[in-house]
């Protein structure tokens, strides 16, 4: 009894893991040994927020000229140009691309081109693939339109076809049962069942379309990413931290009107 | 006689009005967006001529700069994703309402993951660039401070949809608040955690990739160079290698989280 009761107090609650511990170790240790590839040196950290102090200081205050808000204005609607159109287009293209990659509609043949399409699309940054586009139709808005366009049909498909795999058969097998053609077993049968979720992707995608377009400008893509990389470039920091804000604040708005949409829309 | 409807008339008027808003904001953006319609003539040639140019592919230029700055790409992606990590714990644990029942902390931590998540990796890049100069180091901190919001947002909700009931257990028997999160909270979080960071650190390998447009090191500054040479057959390699990674990245991940989560 005795004994008993010694051996359970001397156990530990809670062992020491040496997995764990090791791991732990092993992550710490390439984090030194990354840090040296990199060059990433105290010194250098030190140097640089000496460097920062006086960046900030040219950044404070923000300037808010009225030729200055104009510009900011300009590109800011441009940016939001882009991800409407870049949104509605990718939404038209999504929908039969999503079907066509939905494995439990289409033959396996035309479920895997599509997938490989989707896959395409989905493994470049929308950056490289406005580089591309610049290339291809010039500067200006319409290069980012299309890479966002790409982005947009990787995205939506994808889950869209993933949401038509995981719906109900049943409802599609009553309406084949009245002999529905195709075209009718979709908007009778598919549809209803996976509109609502669609409805969520895209309007998700239209937030990140609008994030993304804050970037695409940077490589020529048009939009407010071209007005602050302009500025940037000529040194004028405190334009930058204006528009740096003026995102920051349309997103914030963005990310609640969206959210509120995707709530109303379930 | 009623006729059964699904949605309430205030629900009806919403939804209507949604779409009418979208296709009022889909026709104001066609009408309006600046096109250019002469680029628009020659866009196919451009196109045939922006292939017919890369190939045959430049397999030179992989051992000039490619192989290397490859390294500093997987670099900068893993350490940028640690040091994300590690900075936002602290911020995920003042957002989560459960652990800080402070309003006002809350506000500052939601509007510090709100803020980082709506800048964008590459608008990171160009500061910190600004900053600390070209190089890897700039790309790595931008990393971080972009996925601090991702990471942070994802936590503190993993934190706030908690069951209490270990914690209460912990707090019964006496233990302080620093034991309360080593062994309550942590080991209940840590599956969410390691699968968020492994699911960031797939996004940050593409993104590290295009941080060098900018100056930020990695593969982006061999694609950033052979671009302003218009050597678009060393474009075609880069390319070609940033679509390997990805695929690689993405197939490593899905077989770490089949296997370990």
């Amino acid at each position: 009894m005795d004994r008993l009761v010694s051996a359970a107090t001397a156990r530990t609650p809670f062992p020491a893991n040496w997995t764990a511990r090791a791991l732990w170790t092993a992550l710490a240790l390439y984090v030194l040994y990354a840090c040296g590839i990199l060059d990433v040196s105290w010194d250098r950290f030190v140097r640089g927020l000496d460097n920062g102090a006086r960046f900030l200081g040219r950044m404070f205050p923000p300037d808010f000229s009225a030729q200055k808000l104009d510009l900011l204005k300009v590109g800011m609607l441009e940016s939001m140009q882009i991800a409407v159109l870049s949104t509605a287009a990718g939404i038209v293209l999504s929908l039969p691309l999503g079907l066509l990659a939905a494995r439990n509609l289409m033959p396996g043949w035309v479920s895997w081109t599509a997938r490989g399409v989707i896959a395409l699309c989905r493994s470049f940054h929308p950056v490289i693939t406005a580089i591309l586009f610049v290339k291809a139709v010039g500067f200006g808005a319409l290069a980012g339109v299309l890479a966002l366009v790409v982005a947009s049909m990787g995205f939506i498909s994808k889950l869209f076809a993933e949401a038509i795999e995981e719906m109900s058969l049943r409802q599609v097998e009553a309406v084949r049962a009245t002999g529905a053609g195709f075209f009718n077993v979709l908007v009778m049968g598919v549809f209803p069942q996976v509109i609502a979720r669609f409805i969520g992707f895209c309007v998700y995608q239209l937030d990140s379309n609008l994030r993304n377009s804050t970037m695409v400008g940077i490589v020529g893509g048009g939009g407010i990413g071209a007005t602050l990389f302009t500025a940037y470039q000529r040194f004028d920091y405190d334009f930058v931290l204006t528009i740096l804000l003026a995102i920051i604040a349309v997103i914030m708005v963005a990310e609640v009107v969206s959210a509120q949409l995707r709530k109303a829309f379930q | 006689m009623r006729r059964w409807r699904r949605f309430t008339p205030a629900q009806r008027i919403g939804r209507a009005l949604t779409y009418v808003l979208a296709a009022v904001a889909v026709v104001w953006s066609l009408r309006t967006i600046e096109v250019i319609p002469e680029f628009l003539y020659d866009a196919p040639e451009q196109t045939a001529d922006l292939f017919r140019r890369m190939w045959p592919i430049d397999w030179s230029f992989w051992g000039e700069m490619v192989a290397e700055a490859l390294v500093e790409t997987f670099h900068t992606a893993t350490l940028g994703t640690i040091i994300a990590l590690a900075l936002s714990v602290p911020v995920a644990l003042l957002a989560a309402r459960n652990i800080t029942p402070s309003a006002t902390l809350n506000l500052v931590a939601k509007f510090i993951l709100v803020s980082s998540r709506s800048v964008n990796s590459l608008i990171w890049a160009l500061l910190f660039v600004a900053i600390f100069g070209p190089g890897a180091l700039a790309g790595t901190l931008a990393i971080a401070f972009r996925s601090i919001g991702f990471v942070g947002k994802l936590l503190a909700e993993a934190l706030e949809e908690m069951p209490r009931g270990p914690l209460e257990a912990l707090a019964a028997a006496g233990a302080p608040r620093g034991a309360i999160l080593l062994k309550g909270y942590w080991p209940q979080v840590e599956p969410s955690f390691w699968s968020v960071a492994l699911f960031r650190w797939d996004i940050n390998i593409r993104e590290s990739a295009v941080l060098g447009l900018v100056g930020a090191g990695g593969i982006g500054v061999a694609l950033d160079t052979a671009l302003n040479n218009l050597y678009w057959d060393q474009v075609g390699l880069c390319l070609l290698v940033i679509f390997a990674v990805v695929v690689a990245t993405e197939v490593a991940t899905s077989a770490i989280r089949s296997r370990i989560i």
